[in-house]
């Protein structure tokens, strides 16, 4: 297992990640989070353009969810104040929760949907919700040493 | 040639660029300069003491024991919403990776030619201008503190007296703050004058003088300290509370508004407004409290490498353990197709 650890680590830094992609914010309505829905030309020949569609759609009603202001949000807000908003240090806001189930969801699509067409997605909150990241990977083979990697425990087998 | 690996954890905030200061371990994030904060505390406690300690005690007996009691639970209120202000993440946007700091085909080491992104927002250009330190294109309302070296969402101002920025995570925090200090200076400055006049009112200034010979001149000079304090105070926190009241009502920054982004020609065409004052400051006030976005307590790895020939360490950081545990997946499906 540690072997095969090495053979991940390696490949990872030799070039079988081919590019990533970005799908940028839309901010068409507001400064509310929400990806644009428009299908990157880069992803074409690797995934079909409505499981695409169908994410991003899926995302932005949880980013929605989140930041929905009515009734609970109100509630929440009047509670922690009457509080002086130290009630948020033993319970979680509405908006981890949704993050928590959007976290839950990228994963699963990944597994089910894009890491059998060699592509992964990165959860929006590790880009500072900026960006909507998918990297795109080739299958070359487990061949690709790194010259600058001197790890002496490893041997890997070609 | 032998090589030795040496792996550490350390957490995200120790590698993260930027002016700030953290504490307990990436809990706390602050500007660097923190001596005027040092004095707003200084200021509000030290008054309060003052209150308190001289006179509260007569104005409990005298007139009402609930009075010091709503001091104590307005003087917590205040030092919760300024200590929430100081020590929380205003807003700040992480920098962007080389990857996506690349995208726009610019290469690598040269600066970009300056760039202006136009985007429709409720049917109103405008212009997204790109930040050179954190390379990234700023995402409407969000503004570049130099102060911090941070690009903020909803950037307001950089407060020297909480001692960190004003953003789109705490501006309700310290917009209760300046309002609950107002209600606190006035509380203070009210009785204070309430307890003078009753004071020579119960027995004229030279009985209690006669029972109190060398403590009146000391308390008497400490109550007019107190007025004093809460007089400059009030004109300067007041006006600031009603400044942002104005400002929440119509949905802008003190930034935009200092800018003028939606005064003048461009008045009433603020995209962002609801256009109703009500609906304004639900948003601000009772909107939903955003996540940070910089997870400073994450955990990285951080792998430094020394070896016989080259005794400069080299250190590389690698990605965290969910990111690398779905590559693994993805490799994995690879090699099923392979065999």
């Amino acid at each position: 297992m540690a072997t095969e650890f090495h053979n991940l680590q390696e490949l990872r830094h030799s070039p079988s990640l081919v590019t990533k992609v970005f799908i940028q914010r839309d901010y068409s309505e507001g400064t509310m989070c929400r990806f644009q829905a428009k299908f990157p030309s880069e992803l074409d020949n690797r995934i079909e353009r409505t499981l695409l569609e169908e994410t991003v759609k899926t995302l932005n009603s949880y980013y929605a969810e989140a930041e929905k202001i009515g009734g609970q949000s109100y509630l929440e807000g009047c509670l922690a104040c009457a509080t002086a908003y130290i009630i948020f240090l033993c319970m979680e806001t509405r908006y981890e929760k949704v993050l928590r189930k959007i976290s839950g969801f990228i994963q699963e699509q990944n597994e089910k949907i894009y890491a059998p067409r060699g592509l992964l997605l990165t959860d929006p909150i590790e880009r500072g919700m900026r960006v909507l990241e998918i990297s795109v990977f080739e299958d070359r083979g487990s061949g690709g040493s790194s010259p600058s990697s001197t790890m002496s425990s490893g041997s890997s087998a070609r | 040639m032998s090589a030795v690996m040496i792996t550490r954890k350390v957490r995200k905030w120790e590698k993260l660029p930027g002016k700030n200061t953290f504490c307990c371990d990436g809990r706390v994030m602050m500007a660097r300069q923190k001596g005027v904060f040092y004095l707003t505390l200084f200021l509000i406690t030290g008054t309060c003491a003052l209150f308190f300690a001289f006179e509260c005690p007569y104005l409990a007996v005298h007139l009402c024991p609930a009075i010091p009691v709503f001091a104590v639970l307005l003087f917590l209120f205040v030092m919760a919403m300024l200590l929430r202000t100081s020590f929380s993440d205003p807003g700040v946007l992480p920098r962007a990776l080389p990857e996506e700091a690349a995208n726009g085909n610019v290469p690598a080491g040269q600066r970009p030619p300056p760039r202006i992104r136009n985007v429709q927002i409720n049917n109103q250009i405008v212009k997204l201008k790109y930040c050179y330190t954190c390379k990234i294109f700023r995402p409407p309302r969000a503004s570049h503190c130099s102060i911090c070296d941070n690009c903020v969402d909803r950037f307001d101002h950089h407060c020297p007296w909480v001692g960190n920025c004003v953003g789109k995570r705490n501006y309700r925090y310290f917009y209760l703050f300046t309002l609950s200090l107002s209600l606190l200076t006035i509380y203070i400055f009210t009785f204070d004058i309430v307890h003078v006049v009753m004071r020579s009112m119960n027995g004229g200034f030279l009985n209690t003088l006669k029972e109190t010979p060398g403590t009146y001149p000391l308390k008497l000079s400490l109550t007019v300290l107190e007025v004093l304090v809460c007089f400059f105070t009030l004109w300067s926190v007041v006006g600031l509370t009603g400044f942002h009241t104005y400002l929440i009502s119509l949905n802008q920054t003190t930034n935009e508004d200092i800018k003028g982004s939606w005064s003048g020609k461009n008045r009433g065409q603020n995209p962002y407004s609801h256009k109703n004052i009500i609906k304004n400051c639900c948003e601000v006030l009772c909107g939903p409290t955003y996540p940070s976005v910089l997870d400073r307590r994450g955990l990285l790895q951080e792998d430094t490498l020394i070896s016989s020939s080259n005794p400069v360490p080299q250190t590389t950081v690698s990605a965290h353990k969910h990111t690398h545990a779905l590559f693994l997946i993805v490799v994995s499906s690879f090699r099923h197709t392979d065999s």
